[in-house]
């Protein structure tokens, strides 16, 4: 159900992103799964007309606060950066299916592209409170382009940064990195977003070293609930690839099971 | 609060409100109470399964719309048998089945067995769906090809006929007239517009099928002019459809002519519009007097001081 959320915050935290705190009216909507995502109405106005959906980055059901991390790219994420407390936000969620851990789980390793970060530290979150170790490699544009450092360290993540403008971000490179990673942490899952070219490299990484991996896929949504058929991607299951809506059975896939066009 | 009945032929509604065909999947009855809406019409059906085009599918639009070429993505016939009317008979709501197809053949074929179950109540024929053909040529393009379409679809059902017309014509008029010399019962006026949009940065479409169908709040005025002509044209009843998101939007297409309408971009918007939507509809009523929504059908004062 959609619910008016009030804006606690809704800050520029660095050249493209904001960051946004909204506090709920209730529980109701919790819990609230790393992974899901909540379709938001920019604007109070006819446009944009439609809604947004922006992962969330870190949930709080104490204090019934979410927040989220977003890039400020077009006409809606343009509204939403207007936006200032106390307004009043309508969201609609959770919706989608959030990240699993595995149960005997120890150490995961997450793959994050610009702000597919945002997601990724709503796991690292959940994953440091069930004792999982997380470790990290992130990849931006350039420096000024690293997000939520302080996060990941309160999150106890081991975050190694790669960017374009050092070259450091290579895909062969963060293949490398990835690898050193699973044999001195003992990895054993991997979890990844922001980025299809990281994806493919981390599916094949997946698959060689034999490990659970996920992905959290982005995609244009018209309604967010699976009536518009808006948002797929291709899912290759039981030798047969089919199209699946990424808002109702994703937007987290068993990576293995994308198929990357 | 009642006065909202509406018939059109053989068809009796509760409320003028309906879904447009392609907005509305089984996870809707999670948000709206089915039976407090008109009709239910998912997403249209084709005999073989299709998996539609590739994304972006949707792109928004500056003036308040937006624009999608899914393609028609489709479990099949007989899933949809199994399957999707099995799972709204539960509801007290009619249930009308929209049918896309590449050939007549098809259309007849898929028709027919449609129209031997009890549990589907019309069938509304997409005959102008911009996605599937290029440049969004489409069955209800010419006025003879539709008139044999829909009297093939005809010839093998009894239950309502209600084809879906095109706005992409020079005069949907025509079109309308070949419908009814050929037996339909309604009129859904109209699909979405042919459209395109392009990214002036990549300089690339804003969807990958290049064009689509353009639908929200910007094209309401096209369609009330469409209804309020076909109107004029046939004696066939007409579901509006296109850019209604407000009580009052629905209210303007039944002043043009038409008996029940059609909503769709306003659900992706807030999945409860449809409820909302209704109750809007009921203090316009109860501001004007208004006892039966059908007194205001085509009500439109023309010419009048």
């Amino acid at each position: 159900m959609a619910v008016k959320a009030e804006i606690l915050s809704n800050q520029q935290v660095s050249k493209r992103y904001f960051h946004l705190k909204v506090k709920v009216p209730n529980k109701q909507l919790f819990p609230v799964q790393a992974g899901q995502f909540f379709h938001i109405k920019c604007s109070d106005d006819a446009k944009p007309l439609l809604r947004r959906p922006l992962s969330i980055f870190r949930i709080n059901e104490e204090e019934c606060t979410l927040e989220f991390l977003y890039l400020v790219k077009g006409v809606g994420t343009k509204a939403l950066a207007q936006r200032k407390p106390p307004e009043m936000l309508d969201i609609l969620g959770p919706l989608g299916k959030g990240f699993s851990l595995k149960e005997e789980s120890e150490n995961i390793l997450v793959v994050a592209r610009g702000v597919g970060i945002a997601t990724l530290s709503a796991l690292a979150f959940k994953a440091k409170s069930k004792n999982i170790s997380c470790f990290a490699i992130i990849s931006a544009r350039a420096k000024e382009d690293y997000l939520v450092e302080a996060e990941l360290k309160e999150a106890g993540v081991e975050a190694i940064f790669v960017n374009d403008e050092d070259g450091t971000s290579d895909p062969q490179r963060v293949k490398l990195l990835a690898e050193a990673l699973i044999k001195e942490k003992r990895i054993d899952g991997i979890y990844t977003c922001g980025s299809r070219r990281l994806s493919v490299l981390m599916k094949q990484v997946a698959c060689e070293h034999q490990l659970f991996a996920e992905i959290a896929l982005e995609e244009n949504m018209g309604c967010g609930i699976g009536s518009c058929y808006g948002c797929v991607c291709q899912i290759e299951e039981e030798e047969r690839i089919r199209p699946v809506r990424i808002c109702l059975e994703g937007p987290v896939f068993p990576l293995e099971k994308v198929v990357f066009a | 609060m009642s006065g909202l009945e509406v018939t059109l032929g053989n068809l009796h509604l509760k409320n003028p409100l309906m879904p447009a065909s392609g907005t509305f999947a089984e996870q809707m009855t999670n948000y709206i109470d089915v039976n407090q809406i008109g009709a239910i019409i998912p997403k249209s059906i084709t005999k073989h399964r299709r998996t539609g085009n590739p994304t972006p599918r949707i792109c928004e639009t500056k003036a308040g719309g937006m624009i999608n070429s899914i393609g028609i993505q489709s479990e099949g016939l007989t899933y949809f048998k199994e399957k999707t009317v099995p799972f709204y008979a539960s509801f007290s709501t009619p249930f009308i089945a929209s049918v896309s197809a590449e050939s007549m053949e098809e259309f007849a074929e898929v028709c027919e067995e449609l129209g031997e179950m009890a549990d589907v109540d019309a069938i509304e024929l997409n005959i102008s769906c911009p996605n599937l053909k290029n440049n969004g040529l489409a069955f209800g393009m010419d006025p003879s090809v539709t008139y044999e379409l829909v009297t093939r679809v005809r010839n093998v059902t009894n239950k309502p006929l209600i084809p879906k017309l095109s706005p992409n014509v020079t005069s949907i008029t025509e079109i309308a007239r070949a419908c009814e010399a050929a037996g339909a019962d309604i009129l859904t006026v109209s699909n979405t517009f042919l459209a395109m949009s392009i990214d002036v940065h990549s300089r690339k479409p804003k969807i990958s099928n290049i064009m689509g169908g353009y639908s929200g709040p910007a094209i309401l005025p096209l369609v009330v002019r469409m209804v309020y002509q076909v109107y004029q044209a046939t004696s066939l009843p007409i579901i509006g459809c296109g850019g209604v998101m407000t009580g009052e939007d629905a209210i303007e297409l039944m002043l043009a002519g038409a008996s029940a309408v059609q909503i769709g971009t306003a659900s992706f918007v807030d999945p409860e519009a449809m409820i909302t939507i209704r109750e809007e509809m009921e203090a316009y009523m109860k501001l004007h007097g208004i006892k039966e929504i059908e007194e205001i059908i085509g009500g439109v004062l023309v010419h009048q001081a």
